[in-house]
């Protein structure tokens, strides 16, 4: 380690302009800004449980145990527990809780979010939380008043008892805390609730639309430094000489740091930071993928899918395919993606010999914890982890390895600075970690009456869970589920299906994206779908419901989808239309799209989306949700791809690696077809459709089919 | 040594020229309501005002803003723009246009600009200022409908 001089940090002086510009001043950085304000505000409270305050002030404040990053879950978390507690909405705030065991996914066992699963995981526990609460309250009235509980009962934010007597629960809630936590609570039905699928705006907008929000980007510490890690070139190359000289006539900078991960340039400010990092020169020891390209890695899962692969799905004969009347065959490629998030990846680590505090925008916020301590040199318990606003994340801020907050442990451990490790979008757009790059490979027969008689489906790619603490437990063999889902079990009635997986370490990291092996899975089986049912001579919806007829959920969405969009009657000039439909988190959206060509490109003017989620919490947020989901899934079909050459990354930033701007947004319609008394994902599900239903529609208005993704990279015209 | 006005107030700027004006505003005013997104004018988060413009702090170095006048979102309220941006505010708040957040003091900023300019912008126009802008959580068909609610807004006031 290298230690540089460090230069003042009051660089910045300030003045009023009416002084005539006399610098009078050091500035001083604000500290304790954001989030934690609520807890300091928060006064007596009860402690049913570790998921609700309420403040003698009346403020409810709800813990929110997953990561807001967009979704959502600050509204729609405490919508659950309101609604049991019946208390006055305009009452209720939020806070995100730090990572602790009591916030564990109730089905996961850890403390994560993801699998768009934080509101089916919270359901019980949020509604018995508000519920026990509600009832301390009563009882405490009841106690106060020496009437029986039963003779009082709760309304927003209020106990009325015998006589019209009132006490407000910020009145109560000294008195309630005392109470024990009451077992065997019962809950409300559906038909009962009022807040529970109402539209309601988020509790989060103002702060979000003024600036004042803090995200893991905008920590403030004092003496904080920021660093930049210099990674490698080539994913698993290491550093063989380097030079730091240069680095050191940048003032500013503090510490040059080699790590297994590459070189931390530590800095006072962000700038120093990155001209630090400019300055370094290293020599690189390449390693074996300094010959890995796209082109490569294409053929290398082609060659995989000549030997047998493992068996994922075997329903009937895998050789009636053999006395199909007519068979269809056809390879698709799908390429890396980058998540992207707005906000790159940042974690800010503040340790001391006994104990550390931390804040990143997680979504392992339990394994990132667990993982920095290890770093740390620490006892997990000896650990702090405040959870972050996060800017955005889609998968990438849920790594079994913890990437960017170890890198941050690493850094300020041996910085012995509090540190904020910084990514620049060429670091996120470079680093690995993509949505695997997948070939696939179908041939499915139809009878003589033009009926789905046989599929087989062959699937090679990396495997996500591979190499992770999850392998054990989830991968069965030699399938790892997240590489076959969406294909494996498709909700269509196909009497012989057969899916075979080839798993390929193709040298490159990967993770799950914005709902995983259905974004890819969807595009192969909805586009051969309505392939198939051109060779048939049928109408793709027609096709597809009597593969459906004995799955009335799946059938019912592709139904609303169909007629709200005004399937079977003529596009307007110029466009066509493609539709297609999806099962994934347990629940379903179908999507019918309208494109056009704009100077040989493909342009989506409006997609109709039906979506069944099970019970909707929040119509205004699941819509949110699905117009999310779509613009991320079209991007991404349309635009994005990461590629490699010479084992290096060909993409760096926006420019090349291309999203959906506001001008190529179409118009969303979403119609919410769900009910029931459960929901179920909202996040990813309506991500999966996108791609499958332009190229769909663009095979009705060219003829031509898309085997691979991004659809831009094709001549359309 | 770089001179500028930051939000009405006249700050100087010693230390290196080249420092982007988002990392002087973040790491030196702890003004971190301007995001730091690409590094490369390519996103929008970095929106800020100078002299009246929507400019990308992140490649505006400090050296090439002396003597101008730099508007943040913290300091908009505070200046003849406080009404639009109160309108814009409103609107996003009564669309619930936000969701992760991170774009949406860039996105803000740029619609104010926007409405300076043309206080009833068409689709067209909004495609033109805001395309810059991204969002990956796909907040823009809500962001078009709050330009449009905003401008209603100012209308009627």
């Amino acid at each position: 380690m290298k230690s540089l001089a460090s230069p003042s940090r009051r660089r910045f002086l300030r003045s009023s302009a009416a002084l005539g510009g006399v610098l009078v001043v050091g500035f001083v950085l604000p500290e304790g800004r954001g989030r934690f304000a609520y807890a300091a505000d928060a006064k007596k409270a009860i402690p049913p449980n570790a998921f609700v305050r309420i403040g003698k002030d009346g403020i409810v404040t709800v813990v929110v145990k997953h990561l807001e990053f967009g979704q959502g879950v600050t509204t729609s978390l405490p919508m659950i527990l309101a609604e049991e507690l019946e208390c006055d909405w305009g009452k209720v705030r939020w806070e995100l809780a730090p990572a602790a065991p009591e916030y564990a996914h109730t089905a996961f066992g850890i403390q994560m979010t993801g699998g768009s699963s934080s509101v089916w995981n919270s359901w019980d526990q949020l509604r018995m939380a508000g519920a026990q609460a509600r009832t301390m309250l009563v009882q405490a009235a009841a106690q106060r008043w020496k009437a029986k509980p039963a003779q009082c009962r709760a309304e927003k934010g209020f106990v009325i008892g015998p006589g019209k007597r009132r006490l407000s629960y910020g009145e109560l809630t000294g008195a309630a805390s005392r109470l024990p936590v009451p077992d065997g609570v019962a809950l409300k039905p559906a038909s009962q609730f009022t807040r529970i699928g109402s539209p309601t705006r988020r509790l989060d907008s103002k702060e979000k639309a003024s600036g004042k929000a803090t995200f893991g980007m905008d920590v403030q510490r004092k003496g904080l430094h920021t660093a930049l890690l210099l990674r490698p070139p080539v994913f698993g190359a290491r550093v063989k000489s380097l030079d730091a000289d240069k680095v050191k006539q940048v003032p500013g900078v503090t510490h040059v740091i080699n790590t297994p991960y590459g070189v931390a340039v530590v800095a006072e400010h962000f700038w120093a930071a990155k001209k630090g990092r400019d300055a370094l020169e290293v020599e690189w020891e390449l390693g074996a993928r300094a010959h890995l390209s796209s082109a490569g890695i294409s053929k290398e899962l082609r060659e995989a899918m000549k030997t047998p692969g493992a068996v994922a799905h075997q329903a009937g004969s895998a050789d009636a395919i053999k006395s199909a009347a007519r068979t269809i065959e056809a390879e698709y490629e799908v390429p890396f993606l980058a998540h992207a998030p707005m906000e790159p990846l940042n974690c800010t680590v503040e340790a001391r010999d006994d104990g550390a505090e931390i804040w990143v925008g997680s979504q392992f916020q339990g394994p990132d914890r667990e993982a920095a301590a290890k770093a740390l040199g620490l006892p997990v318990e000896k650990v702090t982890l405040h959870t972050m606003l996060a800017g955005g994340g889609f998968g990438r801020r849920a790594n079994p390895l913890s990437d960017y907050v170890v890198q941050a442990c690493v850094v300020a451990r041996r910085a012995k600075v509090p540190v904020k490790l910084v990514w620049t979008r060429e670091d996120d757009i470079r680093g690995g970690f993509y949505r695997p790059a997948f070939v696939h490979r179908v041939r499915a027969g139809l009878d003589a009456q033009g009926a789905l008689a046989a599929w087989e489906h062959h699937l090679a790619g990396p495997s996500i869970l591979a190499g992770t603490p999850f392998e054990p437990m989830m991968v069965k063999n030699g399938i790892d589920p997240t590489s076959v889902e969406g294909v494996a079990d498709t909700p269509y009635a196909i009497p012989n299906l057969q899916v075979q997986l080839h798993t390929v370490d193709a040298g490159v990291p990967v993770l799950w994206w914005r709902s995983v092996g259905h974004s890819h899975s969807a595009f192969v089986m909805e586009t051969m779908m309505d392939e198939l049912a051109a060779a048939a001579g049928k109408d793709p919806v027609e096709f597809r419901r009597v593969l459906l007829a004995s799955n009335p959920r799946v059938k019912n969405v592709l139904e609303v989808a169909a007629a709200k969009a005004g399937w079977g009657s003529p596009a307007p000039g110029g466009r066509a239309r493609g539709i297609a439909v999806h099962e994934s988190f347990g629940s379903v959206c179908a999507q019918v799209a309208e494109v056009s060509l704009d100077d040989g490109a493909p342009r989506v003017h409006r997609i109709v989306a039906a979506f069944d989620c099970g019970l909707v919490v929040n119509p205004l947020g699941v819509e949110a949700q699905v117009q999310s989901a779509i613009a991320f899934g079209l991007g991404a079909a349309l635009f994005s791809e990461v590629t490699l050459e010479d084992g290096r990354v060909k993409q760096s930033n926006f420019h090349d690696y291309r999203v959906l701007r506001l001008s190529e947004m179409p118009a969303i319609e979403v119609h919410l077809t769900g009910g029931g008394d459960k929901p179920t994902g909202v996040g990813e599900p309506a991500t999966p459709p996108v791609a499958p239903a332009v190229a769909n529609a663009l095979f009705a208005l060219t003829g031509k089919r898309a085997r691979r993704l991004p659809l831009a990279s094709m001549p359309w015209a | 040594m770089s001179r500028f006005f930051v939000n009405g107030e006249l700050v100087d700027f010693r230390a290196a020229p080249d420092t982007p004006l988002l990392w002087a505003l973040r790491d030196d005013l702890g003004l971190t309501g301007a995001k730091f997104g690409c590094g490369m004018g390519l996103c929008g988060a970095c929106t800020v005002h100078l002299d009246g413009e929507a400019i990308r702090s992140c490649v505006t170095p400090v050296s090439s803003i002396h003597g101008k006048r730099v508007v943040t979102i913290e300091g908009i309220d505070n200046t003849s723009r406080a009404r639009v941006f109160e309108a814009v505010q409103a609107a996003w708040i009564e669309k619930d246009v936000v969701q992760c957040g991170y774009c949406q003091p860039g996105q803000v900023m740029s619609a104010v600009a926007l409405l300076e300019k043309h206080p009833s912008p068409d689709d067209a126009q909004i495609d033109a200022a805001m395309s810059g802008n991204l969002c990956r959580c796909g907040t823009y068909p809500r962001i078009r409908e709050a330009i449009h609610a905003a401008a209603a807004l100012l209308r009627k006031r």
